[in-house]
């Protein structure tokens, strides 16, 4: 049987006349999955549609088999940490979770035990018992993300969650999503920080002016961009050599010798043909290659492909 | 027990669920700076009925007081006092939300939104009953104080229990049926006052509506329950009417207040966290 999937079927979403997200089709499997594009792209309406806090126009959503407007179903399974930073007045960070743990019908035994599991691992013991209004903006950050995990839940869903963090907390953040993407969890995360997305992303969703414009592997959506030559890096002896015979095919449309003298930036339309050539060259000429790897199947290079703008790094 | 078993329950999972959103929404509607006024509409005639059992008797007598608390009561508690209590206790429990961008956390707990909303407006109830109905019934006290033994005799062996009865009931019937419909306006309205005026325009229309329109209002119902009558209440023009008997009065507010009540909670399942909007 195949695993449950969160899917989108032809999903629109309009505020009045202006376009939030449409002809939305997605299937997204287990793993950490990036929401990438710029501001207004349509990134948070596909998260809150995904966890029925705004409803599509046309088309519909399943959450592993849950329409999102049952949230009594929904939120059993989900955990959403949104980019609103605003909390119920006059409670503690320990207090917010507990009781919030408490709406969900837990005993007090329980929700006690997983609010400090879960401030725990947000590394926010310390400041439990004071007020959520005197945190920082990443301690609210590390608050939030703490309210979202911490019953548990098999899909979470983070609109930005390392904004406002130090390096040292998105470091620790980061390795959490890595341990949750491990554990066989779908993670949905949004981020503008590219590189970041990069490192641990097991495939993304490319959004531009509302329309999914590239979805899956990294990898997978780069060889789909076809009117962009590849960009790949080759380390070896005899860079100038390689070069020369390099230009006889026509699929190479550039390569240039980098500074240090030791690697060859090609640019080419046929990546296959040039791994082929390359192996021929080393044979024939006695080519030394240390190393052969793409230069531009990162999220950045893409984003810069399909959507134009160069990504905030 | 364990949440897995609990959710296995539905009447256990939302008793518990009730409570905890109860403990929450207390602290607000009751303790928060964001109710001064409505310690101020609650305390105002206690203040003034305490005052007024300082002051020498001189000619009056006791039913004059009890007249006196009549006017009060029908016209400051129930047209004014409760009703715009009310406006700012139930119009708020999802609307401040809104504006204070919180609610989504109710909107990402595992909750039927019916089960928030009905908790909600049992947590306005709690607070809107203990400051209504606790004011009214401190008030008639008060004001009957001053004639010491002889209000001991009319409230333990007249009519004066019962009439603090029917008072105390009146009021707590009064927010259970304004309540439901500032919850409705609160979860239909951007802007609950808007609604609020038309409410209030139409509920102090009440003498002068036909017989049949009469009926569609609170205030009627509650009218017909309060105890004592205030002589010339009548305004000219206004449409004589029958009072509806309390036993079918009470039962038709609560039903009429669950009913609008169901309503809101069926409104509230569809509705969406657009705080930017």
């Amino acid at each position: 049987m195949s695993e449950p999937r969160i899917l989108f079927d032809n999903v629109s979403r309009f505020y009045g006349e202006v376009l939030g997200v449409n002809r939305v089709h997605l299937s997204i499997p287990p793993g950490i999955t990036s929401l990438v594009g710029p501001n207004g792209s349509g990134k948070t309406t596909l998260m809150n549609l995904m966890m029925g806090l705004i409803r599509p126009s046309r088309g519909e959503i399943s959450i592993l088999g849950i329409p999102p407007d049952r949230p009594e179903e929904l939120f059993r399974k989900a955990g959403y940490c949104t980019q609103f930073d605003a909390f119920p007045r006059g409670l503690t960070g320990y207090e917010f979770l507990y009781s919030f743990l408490l709406v969900h019908g837990m005993v007090e035994s329980e929700a006690d035990k997983l609010a400090v599991e879960a401030l725990q691992r947000v590394s926010m013991m310390e400041a439990a018992d004071r007020p959520v209004a005197a945190y920082s903006k990443g301690m609210r950050q590390r608050i939030k993300l703490a309210q979202a995990i911490a019953h548990r839940p098999t899909v979470l869903v983070l609109d930005e969650p390392l904004n406002g963090l130090d390096p040292m907390a998105r470091a620790e953040t980061i390795a959490l999503f890595e341990q949750w993407g491990a554990e066989g969890k779908y993670v949905i995360v949004s981020s503008h920080i590219l590189h970041e997305v990069d490192r641990i992303s097991d495939q993304v969703i490319l959004l531009s002016h509302g329309y999914v414009v590239a979805e899956g592997q990294i990898q997978g959506v780069r060889s789909e961009v076809k009117d962009q030559p590849m960009q790949i890096l080759v380390r070896c002896n005899k860079p100038g050599m390689l070069a020369s015979r390099l230009f006889e095919q026509d699929h190479v449309v550039e390569a240039k010798v980098a500074g240090d003298g030791k690697s060859l930036l090609v640019r080419t339309r046929d990546a296959d043909s040039l791994y082929l050539l390359l192996n021929r060259i080393v044979m024939d000429n006695g080519l030394e290659v240390e190393a052969v790897a793409p230069a531009d199947d990162d999220v950045n290079s893409v984003y810069q492909y399909l959507i134009g703008e160069v990504g905030t790094t | 027990m364990n949440w897995s078993q609990i959710a296995a329950m539905p009447w256990m999972l939302w008793r518990r669920q009730v409570a905890a959103i109860l403990r929450l929404e207390l602290k607000k509607s009751l303790f928060s700076k964001r109710a001064w006024w409505i310690y101020i509409l609650t305390l105002g005639p206690v203040l003034l009925t305490g005052l007024h059992s300082l002051i020498p008797r001189g000619e009056h007598t006791l039913a004059n007081d009890n007249t006196i608390y009549a006017g009060i009561f029908q016209v400051y508690y129930l047209r004014l006092g409760i009703f715009f209590g009310c406006v700012g206790i139930f119009s708020n429990l999802f609307r401040a939300e809104m504006l204070e961008r919180t609610l989504h956390y109710y909107f990402m707990s595992p909750v039927r939104r019916e089960v928030l909303a009905v908790s909600k407006y049992l947590a306005g109830l709690i607070a809107a009953v203990v400051f209504f109905a606790g004011s009214a019934a401190l008030s008639y006290i008060l004001i009957c104080l001053h004639w010491g033994p002889v209000f001991q005799q009319y409230l333990f062996h007249g009519p004066g229990l019962a009439q603090l009865g029917w008072y105390t009931l009146t009021a707590a019937l009064a927010c259970v049926g304004y309540g439901a419909v500032f919850l409705l306006t609160g979860v239909l309205y951007r802007n609950p006052m808007i609604p609020a005026a038309v409410v209030f325009v139409w509920e102090n229309l009440n003498p002068f509506l036909p017989s049949l329109l009469k009926k569609l209002s609170i205030i009627f119902y509650l009218k017909s329950l309060c105890p004592v009558e205030i002589p010339g209440d009548l305004p000219l023009l206004a449409v004589l009417t029958e009072p509806t008997p309390a036993w079918l009065a009470i039962p038709g507010l609560l039903i009429v207040s669950a009913l609008v009540l169901a309503y809101a909670a069926a409104k509230a399942r569809k509705l969406e966290v657009s705080y930017s909007e």
